[in-house]
């Protein structure tokens, strides 16, 4: 089998490695960089949990072939926070409004929300439940995780 | 092979033994022929991936075309409108220009899959796929679409209403063939367009029933000059009424028309008993209320 060398920018950071071509991306964040925070749920793009920044757009990292990442920059849940530890409001939001129960549809619900927020600041409750609508939570209500995302856009308003 | 809960859920990679990834069509159709069918057209992968996963299909080679410049437009070409083969289904959903010439189009893309879905699966693909209630590719037969198939003998085009064959076929060879475009005139002054869906949740889920309407009509006079009426699943394969279209042409504009129409339309429908997506009957008997309140909402929403 041949191998593809693969860079790319995660998390602000330029990796180059060697994959083999049916690596799916889930796997090589997984297993081969150790970045756990993307979780594997459903493995058919049903769930929403494994799903990523794909030049700032959310997609299921868990049926994108690894290949498809060449050249392009890549966010997973663990590039939000500053190096310093610094949340960002929506962890902060989520945190205050106690947003996650188990916790494993956490980082999907995360990213999506930060893609949301990213181009529309001020989001009314109909567009965070559609950005949230690739994501299943089976705890919750969806209530508190909705109220977390309008509070984040709150807080980053607040900050300008 | 049957597949234990193991292998599927925690066998982690894809079966194939080569990734390509080309520039150009020309490059593409000639990786292609190299591996002679045994090598698939990848592009978002939102289909092709689960398939591969669960050993539905089995191929060498993926030859992924999403690096080809030139096929991730919607554009404008005098009263017709073109998608590239490219374009994604969030793409289309938020073009104003889908939604002011092909509203149908608009609702059919914001309802496929998920947001995360959506912003990688092509409407190209949604085609290829051959389901019969394709969330886009209803709207896209009411709008009389034709698509265009680039193979090793050069380019064809092939209307939409010839090219789906059965579930999951279409005459669109994937270990040989790539479409590259897909055309449809928007939606003139004295025609309306609805798109209705029936399923369970908002999100994530399989239409039970999905109708598409694109209707001309002269208000005036109050008779329909023509209709088109794209459903699904109510046939192997996205089905135009077109007994019902027929009756259709220069019908007057009322209510035992559009009751006419329904229940000429039920009579043709055939859609599967479903455990998950409701029963035949219960489908056929939605049929007849799409249908009504299909043209009904497409000829309101002419001239606005």
């Amino acid at each position: 089998m041949n191998t593809l060398t693969l860079s790319f920018t995660l998390n602000g950071d330029d990796v180059s490695l060697e994959i083999s071509p049916n690596t799916l991306l889930v796997d090589l964040l997984r297993d081969k960089l150790r970045l756990t925070g993307t979780k594997v749920g459903c493995r058919e793009g049903e769930c929403g949990a494994c799903t990523v920044l794909l030049d700032g757009t959310p997609v299921n990292s868990c049926i994108l072939p690894a290949a498809k990442v060449q050249g392009k920059s890549l966010t997973t849940i663990e590039g939000l926070a500053q190096i310093n530890g610094q949340l960002t409001e929506i962890q902060e939001a989520f945190m205050h409004e106690g947003a996650a129960q188990c916790g494993f549809c956490t980082p999907g619900m995360i990213m999506n929300s930060t893609a949301l927020l990213e181009r529309n600041p001020e989001p009314n409750d109909q567009e965070i439940r559609r950005s949230l609508s690739g994501v299943i939570c089976r705890c919750t209500g969806y209530r508190k995780i909705v109220q977390a995302v309008a509070t984040a856009g709150e807080m980053k308003k607040s900050q300008g | 092979m049957a597949l234990t809960f193991k292998d599927l859920h925690w066998a982690n990679n894809i079966q194939v033994q080569q990734y390509l990834q080309p520039e150009n069509i020309e490059e593409a159709l000639e990786m292609l022929a190299n591996f002679e069918g045994r090598a698939r057209v990848i592009a978002g992968g939102t289909d092709v991936i689960p398939q591969l996963r669960g050993r539905d299909i089995e191929v060498e080679a993926l030859v992924d075309i999403t690096r080809i410049p030139g096929m991730d437009g919607i554009l404008q070409e005098g009263e017709n409108i073109v998608l590239g083969g490219l374009v994604t289904h969030a793409q289309v959903a938020s073009s104003d220009l889908i939604r002011k010439k092909a509203f149908l189009l608009s609702e059919g893309a914001g309802s496929v899959g998920s947001p995360q879905i959506r912003n990688i699966a092509t409407v190209a693909g949604n085609l290829i796929s051959g389901q019969p209630a394709a969330d886009t590719s209803i709207p896209l037969l009411a709008l009389d679409a034709t698509v265009t198939i680039a193979g090793s003998g050069g380019e064809k085009q092939i209307p939409l209403t010839d090219f789906f064959l059965d579930t999951g076929k279409t005459v669109l060879d994937c270990t040989r063939e790539i479409l590259t475009r897909i055309q449809f005139r928007g939606l003139m002054k004295n025609e309306g367009g609805c798109y209705l869906r029936l399923a369970k949740r908002k999100a994530l889920t399989l239409p039970m029933l999905v109708l598409a309407a694109v209707v001309n009509a002269d208000l005036e006079k109050n008779i329909i000059n023509r209709a088109a009426i794209a459903l699904g699943p109510v046939a192997p394969v996205p089905y135009r009424a077109t007994n019902v279209e027929g009756w259709l042409k220069g019908a007057s504009i009322n209510d035992e028309t559009f009751a006419t129409a329904a229940n000429m339309g039920m009579q043709e429908c055939t859609p599967r008993d479903s455990c998950l997506r409701g029963s035949c009957d219960y489908r056929q008997e939605m049929s007849k209320v799409f249908i009504k309140r299909g043209l009904r909402r497409a000829i309101a929403q002419i001239g606005s």
